[in-house]
């Protein structure tokens, strides 16, 4: 790739699948980041190891996509990872928000990984052969995620009094964000019709079962009532957050491009 | 003294895994196939443990090295995700070497794969055994650990804490 300019006109044009696929690759890659910021900086040893394993997993979940959604353009994971500006970006507005204190990650853990379950367990009878074997691979992979969330959001909860009030802080600022997980458009619909890619629709009851009945063990059941819906990260519409992050991923790539170590 | 020459399949079982070194591709159930053709033309299938595996470059460069320096043409170290690893791939053999080296085997449980749960609440893992003094009961720590295979676990009776394979 010569230039950041001809990518970011390369990546508009990606085919519908492919543009799909790229959305699931940048949560799974700026949600790796997000918990890669903990390193050296969790409660404890055992909480440090937990989460840059997550972050691990959903790195290498984020290469294969970034490699399957750039293959029939050309282009590689790197260019798509570190060449990319912000507003080229498609990941949900959730996984790029600050970090917060440990209940905010953990709340915010507990969201996705409760997707990424649901979404995995629908792509794994995908039509597309390749994408069912990832899913059915990455499914695995995020029900210890979800597991280790869901054990720290019934701790935190039902927990003391200052983790209880953080646990709820964290669900009022955090759950308006949930509902861009399952927002639909007529590129997605399309794709489901064809059995390619998970109707939304068909994955947010479970996920809100599942959530909910969690929330309601962990004492944290009262879920916010806002109509606030904040959205348009799959257009590249992100908060300023996002640049930050991504000024700090990309500065080595951009400082040495095509370095190798 | 006689001297065999090994088949290339041979060649990539063989090989050390990269972080636990005390068992080999084959023990742990990663080598998915291994194709010679008539003029030493290798095509290996591998499967990662988890996809964010971090050795699995370096698995893939063992396996270039160790055939191309056997005299094979290695046309391609591909990984196949389909059916994916589970612990339950781990032979008989790779367990019983793990065990020596202190990391305990998978509990057999959870054969199946991948695992259907539902509900939200959170499992118990049974059956994992001390690989210090030989103790079932045993605690979990954390489901995370040195790897991304692993997890801590603790011994009740002895008291040491131990790494073992995720069931």
């Amino acid at each position: 790739m010569s230039s950041a300019r001809a990518l970011t006109a390369l990546t508009r044009t990606l085919k519908p699948l492919d543009a799909y696929v790229l959305g699931l690759g940048d949560d799974a890659l700026i949600a790796s980041h997000r918990l890669s910021e903990w390193l050296t900086r969790a409660p404890d040893l055992e909480e440090e190891v937990a989460l840059a394993n997550v972050a691990l997993d959903q790195l290498g979940q984020a290469r294969f996509l970034l490699g399957y959604a750039g293959r029939s353009s050309g282009l590689t994971e790197d260019e798509l990872a570190y060449q990319r500006a912000d507003r080229e970006y498609r990941n949900c507005l959730l996984v790029e928000l600050p970090n917060g204190d440990f209940a905010h990650t953990i709340l915010r853990l507990l969201f996705f990984s409760a997707y990424q379950r649901q979404l995995y367990t629908v792509l794994g009878e995908s039509t597309d052969g390749e994408l069912a074997a990832f899913a059915k691979k990455a499914c695995i992979e995020v029900d210890y995620h979800y597991e280790y969330a869901a054990s720290w959001t019934l701790r935190l909860g039902d927990g003391t009094e200052e983790s209880h009030d953080r646990a709820v802080a964290a669900l009022t600022e955090l759950w308006p964000y949930t509902a861009e997980l399952f927002a639909g458009d007529e590129l997605i619909t399309a794709l489901a019709a064809e059995g390619l890619v998970p109707d939304p629709e068909r994955i947010q009851g479970p996920w809100m079962e599942q959530v909910s009945s969690l929330l309601a063990e962990a004492t944290l059941g009262a879920v916010p009532s806002s109509s606030w819906r904040p959205g348009g990260g799959r257009d590249g519409m992100h908060t300023e957050s996002l640049s930050y992050l991504l000024g700090e991923m990309q500065s080595v790539h951009r400082a040495h491009p095509g370095a190798t170590w | 003294m006689v001297t065999v020459e090994k088949s290339a399949r041979e060649l990539v079982r063989e090989l050390p895994d990269p972080e636990m070194p005390w068992v080999t591709l084959g023990d742990l159930g990663i080598v998915r196939s291994v194709e010679c053709g008539a003029d030493k033309t290798v095509r290996v299938e591998l499967t990662p443990t988890y996809l964010g595996c971090p050795a699995i470059d370096a698995m893939r460069a063992d396996v270039a090295k160790v055939l191309g320096d056997a005299g094979y043409r290695v046309e391609s170290v591909d990984l196949r995700l389909d059916p994916p690893w589970t612990p339950a791939s781990i032979s008989e053999e790779g367990r019983r070497k793990l065990a020596e080296a202190g990391i305990a085997p998978p509990a057999h449980i959870h054969v199946g794969s991948p695992r259907q749960r539902t509900d939200s609440t959170v499992p118990l893992s049974l059956g994992v055994r001390c690989p210090q003094c030989g103790a079932i009961e045993t605690t979990l720590l954390s489901r995370f650990g040195a790897s991304p295979c692993q997890e801590l676990r603790r011994c009740t009776v002895c008291a040491e804490p131990f790494p073992a394979v995720r069931s």
